[in-house]
């Protein structure tokens, strides 16, 4: 039986509201200054949600620093970039596609897909691997839901994801120079897939997902760093063998298939015993806090990796 | 430094360059002190740091090169742009050490030992010290052609600076990669002279 239940943060760990109210308040400000020049993207518009059970004592980081501090190297190197540059992205129409070893392939428009599942709020930690931290409500249908429409096949073992591949709305895949070979892709074990804890996001804080956070749709997988959270998925294929994942083929020393967070594992470059939270009070106060093991989710996923050398398969 | 200002025109651009050189540290110290530098404020201005060191370095190692080349020597700047370079890798140092690991030497000390990116970084700050601390004109009389030797470690610092930059990014990043092939063209520009003179005086004595 998987536990539900969550450690709780220390209320030393929660934004201060007023802060968190504040920083709303110059979003929406700043939204509302913007929205004329922003015409043919699409705006975020409000879910149908319904609270799930996770991490609901988890006061999340504001909205302004989730979507503007963030990895999405489709629109730039820098974390800003995502938020400048995704402007003439377009998350609508779209379809997700489910192929490969499934007695049903499907091919699901998006809206349809989130009129079905009625999206679940969740608020989950999120670890980056380059040690920052944030807590965040994500709006989700469990992944298993949705891999269980498709039927998967017994030999399947792995499920591969694949991003989005559009270099006209994607100025940081146009770049000549070589980093990550585009679309991005990502993959994870089948049991990973179908545990509880994985989520495809399409909403934020109760709106859908803005573009520079993998809008309209996202992997979440809490307990592995953020690299996993593959953005703007166009299909899923489940596999037999363990698909190719792009950080590992870029530095397959510094980025494992798992990539589950673990505080004993140091990346190359930097130790990983402890983390930065975003927005955790400013210059001198910014808080540096202990890394747990698989991001302080054992309780749901340890038992997925038992016998398995974390040293060895990190 | 406030005690040797002359009021010359050479002093007074002197003093105009700590000036302006300081600049970049107090507005991101302010702004981060206001909480205006972004989601994370202590990587922004750690990162602001060592992108200015780096680039005072760049400015300190250009001197030579630019006189080799065009003639034009602004030799008695060098001072000030080295220093700076020194004091923005101070500042850098101290922030990474007070403010990011908030002086968690446990931290420290593994990731002295155990990473690259953070020893070449260690290195790199390690070669300016015994620079910045015989830059004075007193002891540049007193070591005479000693002071040229101990300063060539400034091309060590440069190499290790370079890895660091590199190395703190996840991909091959355009922006480091333009200023380590600025910080390469500066050191091809003097060894390519340096030997162009030697080939000229063995020349001249056969």
């Amino acid at each position: 039986m998987i536990s539900r239940s969550f450690s709780e943060p220390r209320p030393s760990e929660i934004t201060p509201k007023e802060y968190y109210l504040r920083r709303r308040m110059v979003l929406a400000v700043t939204g509302f200054l913007s929205a004329g020049a922003a015409t043919g993207t699409v705006k975020a518009a409000s879910l149908a949600t319904r609270p799930g059970g996770f991490g609901k004592a988890e006061t999340p980081t504001s909205l302004a620093d989730i979507t503007h501090y963030n990895n999405f190297y489709e629109f730039g190197l820098d974390k800003s970039d995502p938020a400048r540059l995704s402007g003439s992205f377009h998350s609508r129409p779209w379809t997700l596609r489910i192929q490969g070893a499934v007695a049903k392939p499907v091919i699901i428009d998006i809206d349809q897909l989130i009129a079905t599942h009625q999206p679940e709020s969740r608020i989950y930690r999120m670890r980056c691997v380059e040690a920052w931290s944030m807590v965040i409500p994500w709006d989700g249908i469990p992944l298993a839901d949705i891999l269980r429409q498709a039927e998967p096949l017994g030999s399947a073992k792995f499920v591969a994801f694949t991003s989005v591949l559009r270099p006209d709305e994607l100025p940081g895949q146009r770049s000549g120079y070589g980093s990550i070979s585009w679309p991005y892709v990502e993959g994870l074990r089948l049991d990973e897939a179908m545990n509880p804890l994985t989520l495809l996001a399409v909403g934020l804080y109760g709106e859908t997902l803005p573009s520079q956070n993998g809008a309209p749709l996202r992997l979440v997988v809490p307990w592995k760093y953020g690299f996993k959270g593959i953005k703007s998925i166009t299909t899923m294929t489940l596999m037999e063998t363990m698909p190719p994942t792009s950080w590992n083929q870029l530095a397959p020393q510094e980025y494992g298939f798992y990539a589950n967070v673990n505080p004993d594992v140091d990346h190359p470059r930097w130790s990983q015993a402890s983390e930065r939270v975003i927005g955790s009070g400013g210059f001198f106060g910014e808080r540096r806090q202990p890394t747990r093991l698989f991001n302080g989710y054992g309780d749901q996923v340890a038992h997925l990796y038992a016998g398995m050398d974390l040293k060895t398969f990190f | 430094m406030a005690s040797s200002i002359r009021w010359t025109p050479p002093g007074v651009i002197i003093l105009t360059l700590w000036i302006a050189g300081l600049v970049p540290a107090f507005r991101s110290f302010w702004l981060g002190a206001d909480n205006e530098l972004g989601p994370d404020p202590v990587r922004s201005f750690e990162h602001l740091l060592g992108l200015w060191a780096f680039r005072f370095l760049l400015a300190s190692l250009a001197i030579t090169p630019l006189r080799l080349v065009t003639g034009y020597s602004l030799i008695r700047y060098r001072r000030t742009l080295g220093l700076l370079a020194f004091v923005y890798a101070l500042m850098h140092v101290a922030t990474y050490i007070a403010l990011d690991l908030q002086f968690d030497f446990a931290i420290l000390w593994r990731d002295l030992t155990r990473r690259p990116f953070l020893v070449f970084g260690m290195i790199a700050f390690l070669c300016l010290i015994p620079l910045a601390a015989t830059s004075s004109q007193f002891l540049i009389r007193k070591l005479g052609r000693n002071w040229r030797r101990l300063h060539r470690i400034v091309y060590v610092a440069l190499v290790a600076a370079s890895a660091h930059f590199l190395m703190a990014f996840k991909t091959w990043h355009p922006e480091a990669l333009l200023y380590v092939l600025s910080g390469s063209i500066l050191l091809i520009i003097r060894v390519g002279y340096k030997i162009r003179s030697q080939v000229r005086q063995t020349g001249a004595k056969m």
